[in-house]
């Protein structure tokens, strides 16, 4: 019990330990360790890494995948989850693949991406949340559904043909090594970081992931946030494809196989709890760069991409594992 | 009546409306010899549905299947090519305990640490995957490198049908036992129902789950010999994305993803319907790439179903006589 | 043989027995003996710790302390496959049974009958099973699945269970709460029967009729510890109620004058398909509304209705004059009408976050601009109501599940009031915290009666009903059986009203 205020003083401090003496414990400063010595590690390894065109290169590595991965957040903040991003990603680039073929322009390309996300959004939430099903298993069907559609439309054939002006967004430069994605990137983070952190609407997630039946009874109408967040999670999906599309030129039904894969490990890395109620924005933008990171340092030293995966998928387990292996240790050797 | 409203009912009805349907401009389709190819050929199928169903029925899900596959099966193939002397028994049995050993992983992760399923399969799935690739040095290993007698198991013959479709159905005869007939099967479905109250009939869930994983993962490993053995090779993407449609056909099998309810016979049902489709799909006319979107639609149609089923009523708290 | 006036060395006994959880002491040093032929009464109000001693006597709860013995020996219980094997075996008040399964299997599950390759026999299952129901007078079919029962039958497989493993000890849970009067009589010869056959039967009520009319020892708890036992024959209910309540009612409560104003609620002809039914009632500002009944008369369930969380089939709710629509608790709290729920944990406190995130969260459309959240401003809004309600907590932005119960439920409290509502529904709100708490829980619904503000304040406490009600509703089988002014209400007709019998 920590009830150890003396009667005398009744009225209760507003924060306990000062805001940085808090940052410092935290899972992002963890991150950010990790990070420094990936960066150093990778440096040290091969003579190629410290080069600005390259390090710019390698941010493609996880631009795209993290923009899913901040709405990705915020949905299993509030304790639920989508594994159909990656299979959203290709049905968005096939509906703008076939609009280019028409002689759709980029402006309508980008809508029709982003719109596509959008639905594909609503349809998961809507089964999610107007039938209250369970969203692990919604959202694998709709994988196969949403890849399926792609595969019916492509067979295994593939779209390209995309407008000139198409390719700003996943080749294009604002300045000098910052690419359009990083931009993108950097504007998603701080919407999302601002959304989570500052907004009503944040609290109101978190508190629908700590007890949706508590949220409910404190007036939180629980159905409708959530819709919006696998609203969000669409349309961040959508914004991918948008970026992807443009970075290959070309859409095969197998795009972006496997994302949801990586997108969830970078969020769980991220510090976000995969059973919901805590994590932060902050904490997922670190992680996506160390994940980034971690693939273009093995790409440098010839370490293939399935490989790689393995990394990842320890990874996952790893971040999850070990907090619950020292309590396991500790609570044994009490 | 009652009997119409079982899923299993119902989706026999099914299966045999698509086969009428086939029949109909297709006859040649629903001859005896060609529904056996078509068995023989979902029998892959069947066998994860069946470990699936009880890794489900504990309130789990094991999205590792397909990669545990895949890596017994690269395994099984590169021990035949090693030693092409080891009898066929050996390298079977080493498959079984290969994939238990990697179905228990997940069970222990699972059980002592308390990670989600999802994330623990998610994970292995792409290690398991991953390794496959390390084992094998992203070779092949082709038919001519395979010894004659491990080719030539599952599709010997015997009584008129493949061993592979017999393993099938002895599978299922197996699982309908187990569920039936030993403690075990019971505490799948008493784990999954009501996992409080399981402890308080001294059943342990999370001992009870990682048994459903290690069979799952037995499974799976004796399926990773059949697989290669049957197509006569070993790569790294065999079965690549079949945990999904072996999830596929446990949901459409009426199998609750919640938990503790669903049968053995919805699981082999399922995936008969899902074979069917699949086998159909080239006699009809329709491109193969439609596959997976029927897969996907079948299950959204099914957990839609599955949830409506399972609505429950409040509690009956009013009495029927006003009081006096 | 069983009657004889010499008493039966005791087939079970427990000695000091312990049981802490965070922040309560479920169970303090409690000596109990179960005699064999005997049938001994445990009661005490919710709380009180008797579902507690239930588990750790099965071996769900591995106590701190003290030691259980049987016949004489030491026992420990690892699970409750150890209690069950020692010979003991209750029937609990949730149902622990498992709907998927056949009635057959519920009672056998975990001691199921074999054959001798080790397989279920399931046609010797099914036959015991039957002989098991047909000892307790039940007509189920042995292969029904448990899922299509009734919740009487329901009852009656965990009875089943419970006597499939040739217990000597008996432990039953409030087994009449949810009954007719027909059933209950079945459950009163069944346990005629359990007696003659020997059976040491522990019986958990609450109801004093059916503890006379079948114990022959009682045993009462209170706070966690045991206030008294002996023979029933030598006590009376005054004796226990007494026993029970422990302390004279009016003695913590706080004094306070009604001063009611005008009519602020009215609700005319609440119903729901199976909760409850014609609930009609007003209450004016300044009010304390006590609604009083026995665990699952249905009070929550229509307060709950109130709030928006279930939709009621058919009623009316007026405040402050006008009828409003409400289909969910956003609604209820817009409308000037808020609840604070008797499961803390689960509806009350968002364990998890930090105290000043509970106190805002109803709040947050107030306490923002364009969405974005004034934090001063929470943080000013979770000073001032925690503070009127005394708080003690390290810091506001601690995390709500570090508190004590008491201190968890002024924050439930504080987060309700900082809406500044003008009816407040309180649903058992002194229900597991600490005498401290509960006083200033109470002085502070005193307080908002003071103000001005309509209160309903759920309760199963009979002293707590007495000490703080204007006017008390009792609740029946989810209806109103009476409705009581303060000058009316007295301990015996509220138990009497309650539990539907006539003195």
């Amino acid at each position: 019990m920590t009830d150890t205020a003396s009667p005398a003083s009744r009225q209760v401090p507003d924060r306990l330990r000062s805001r940085l003496g808090r940052a410092i414990r935290s899972w992002e400063v963890l991150l950010i360790a990790v990070a420094v010595a990936v960066f150093t590690f990778n440096a040290l390894a091969s003579p190629y890494f410290l080069n600005a065109w390259n390090l710019s290169d390698a941010t493609f590595n996880f631009t795209e995948k993290a923009m899913i991965a901040f709405a990705m957040a915020l949905l299993i903040i509030a304790g639920e989850i989508d594994l159909s991003v990656a299979s959203i990603i290709a049905l968005a680039s096939t509906a703008m693949g076939a609009a280019a073929q028409v002689g759709a322009g980029t402006p309508e390309l980008v809508a029709i991406g982003l719109g596509v996300g959008l639905l594909c959004g609503a349809f998961n939430g809507a089964l999610v949340t107007g039938l209250g099903l369970p969203s692990i298993v919604v959202t694998i069907g709709t994988l196969s559904l949403f890849r399926g559609i792609s595969y019916m439309v492509l067979g295994d054939r593939s779209f390209g043909g995309y407008p000139t002006s198409f390719a700003w967004f996943g080749q294009g430069y604002v300045w000098w090594v910052i690419t359009v994605e990083m931009v993108i990137f950097a504007l998603c983070a701080l919407t999302f970081w601002v959304l989570l952190h500052r907004t009503s609407f944040g609290r109101q997630v978190y508190a629908i992931g700590n007890n949706p039946t508590g949220a409910l009874f404190s007036g939180i109408r629980v159905r409708r946030v959530k819709f919006t967040l696998f609203l969000l999670t669409g349309l961040m999906s959508g914004l991918a494809a948008v970026c992807l599309t443009s970075r290959l030129g070309s859409t095969r039904p197998s795009i972006a196989q496997g994302w949801e894969l990586e997108v969830v490990t970078m969020v769980v890395l991220g510090g976000v709890n995969i059973l919901g109620g805590s994590g932060t924005i902050p904490g997922v933008v670190l992680a996506a760069i160390i994940m980034g990171m971690v693939t273009f340092g093995l790409g440098l030293l010839n370490v293939p991409g399935i490989v790689m995966s393995i990394f990842v998928g320890l990874l996952l387990i790893a971040v999850i594992a070990l907090p619950r292996l020292v309590t396991l240790v500790r609570a044994r050797w009490a | 009546m009652h009997l119409i409203r079982t899923r299993e009912a119902q989706l026999t009805l099914a299966i045999l409306a698509v086969l009428v349907l086939i029949a109909w401009r297709f006859p040649g389709f629903v001859t005896p010899g060609n529904l056996a190819n078509v068995f023989n050929d979902t029998a892959p199928l069947i066998l994860l549905a069946l470990g699936q169903t009880v890794v489900i029925l504990t309130r789990c899900i094991d999205l590792s299947v397909a990669a545990n596959l895949a890596l017994t099966g690269m395994a099984a193939a590169m021990v035949n090519v090693a030693f092409p002397g080891l009898p066929i028994p050996v390298i079977i049995l080493g498959a079984v305990a290969m994939g238990a050993a990697l179905g228990a992983i997940n069970g222990m992760l699972v059980w002592k640490l308390s990670i989600p399923p999802i994330v623990v399969t998610l994970g292995t799935l792409t290690i398991y995957r991953g390794l496959v690739f390390v084992l094998s040095d992203g070779q092949w290993v082709n038919a001519h490198e395979m010894s004659a007698p491990f080719t030539a198991l599952p599709r010997a013959t015997f009584l008129g049908l493949p061993v592979l479709s017999w393993l099938a159905l002895l599978g299922v005869a197996a699982f309908m036992a187990l569920v039936r007939y030993l403690p075990l099967g019971r505490s799948f479905y008493a784990v999954g129902g009501n996992p409080s109250a399981a402890i308080y009939a001294g059943i342990d869930p999370g001992r009870t789950q990682f048994a459903a994983f290690t069979l799952s993962g037995a499974v799976a490993g004796l399926t990773g010999y059949l697989w290669v053995a049957r197509y006569q090779v070993a790569y790294v993407d065999i079965a690549g994305g079949f945990e999904l449609e072996v999830v596929a056909a446990c949901v459409i099998g009426g199998i609750s993803i919640a938990g503790g309810a669903g049968t053995i016979l919805g699981a082999l049902l399922g995936a008969l319907f899902l074979g069917i489709v699949k086998n159909a799909l080239p006699v009809v006319g329709i491109s193969p790439f439609w596959q997976l979107a029927i897969s996907g639609a079948a299950i959204v149609i099914a957990v839609i179903a599955n949830g409506r089923a399972q609505r429950r009523p409040g509690r009956q708290i009013l009495r029927k006589e006003a009081p006096a | 043989m069983m009657h004889d006036t010499v008493t039966t060395p005791p087939v079970l006994s427990l000695r000091g027995i312990e049981k802490r959880f965070p922040g309560v002491i479920a169970l303090s040093g409690v000596d109990l003996d179960l005699h064999p032929g005997e049938v001994t009464a445990l009661v005490g109000e919710n709380g009180a710790g008797k579902s507690t001693l239930v588990k750790v006597l099965t071996g769900i709860y591995r106590p701190e302390a003290g030691q259980i013995e049987m016949e004489g020996h030491k026992k420990a219980f690892a699970s409750a496959h150890d209690a069950e094997a020692v010979g003991i075996a209750a029937i609990h008040q949730e149902t622990v049974l498992f709907e998927e399964l056949t009635v057959a299997e519920n009672i056998f599950i975990g001691h199921a009958p074999r054959t001798r390759w080790g397989l279920i026999d399931h046609r010797a299952m099914r036959a015991r099973a039957a002989d098991v129901l047909a000892r307790i007078g039940a007509k189920i079919d042995p292969a029904a699945r448990v899922g299509d029962l009734g919740i009487a039958s329901r009852h009656l497989v965990a009875i089943a269970r419970a006597l499939s493993t040739e217990a000597r000890v008996v432990v039953l849970d409030e087994p009449t709460a949810a009954l007719s009067a027909h059933e209950i009589e079945e459950v009163y010869a069944l346990v005629e029967r359990l007696k003659a056959q020997g059976k040491a039967i522990l019986f958990i009520s609450h109801k004093f009729d059916e503890v006379f009319r079948i114990a022959d020892r009682w045993t009462v708890f209170r706070d966690g510890a045991l206030v008294g036992a002996g023979r029933i024959a030598d006590v009376t209910e005054d004796d226990l109620v007494r026993l029970m309540v422990g302390r004279e009612v009016g003695q913590i409560f706080p004094d306070r004058v009604s001063n009611p104003g005008d009519v602020v609620v009215e609700v005319e002809g609440y119903s729901h398909p199976t909760e409850f039914a014609d609930i009609s009632f007003d209450l004016r500002a300044g009010e304390i509304l006590g609604v009083y009944g026995l665990v699952g008369a249905g009070r929550s369930e229509v307060m709950q209705a109130l709030f928006g969380v279930t939709a009621p089939s058919a009623g009316t709710l007026r405040i402050g004059g006008s009828a409003v629509d409400i289909r969910s608790p956003a609604d209820a709290i817009a409308a000037g009408l808020v609840y604070v729920p008797e499961d803390r944990g689960r509806q009350g406190a968002i364990l998890g976050l930090p105290i000043v995130d509970n106190v805002a969260l109803p709040s947050l459309g107030a306490l923002s601009r364009k969405g974005f959240v004034r934090m001063a401003e929470e943080f000013a809004l979770a000073r001032d109501y925690t503070h009127r309600l005394e708080l003690r907590a390290a810091a506001l932005d601690q995390d709500i599940g570090q508190l004590s119960g008491g201190n968890q439920q002024k924050v439930v409290i504080a987060k309700w009031l900082a809406t500044k509502p003008r009816v407040i529904i309180l649903d058992e709100p002194t229900k597991g915290i600490d005498i401290g708490s509960k006083a200033a829980v109470h002085d502070f619904m005193a307080e908002l009666a003071a103000e001005g503000l309509a209160v309903i304040m759920v309760s199963s406490e009979i002293p707590e009903v007495l000490g703080m009600s204007d006017r008390v509703l009792v609740m029946r089988g989810g209806r109103i059986a009476s409705a009581l002014t303060r000058a009316e209400t007295t301990p015996e007709r509220l138990v009497r009203d309650a539990a539907g019998y006539a003195p």
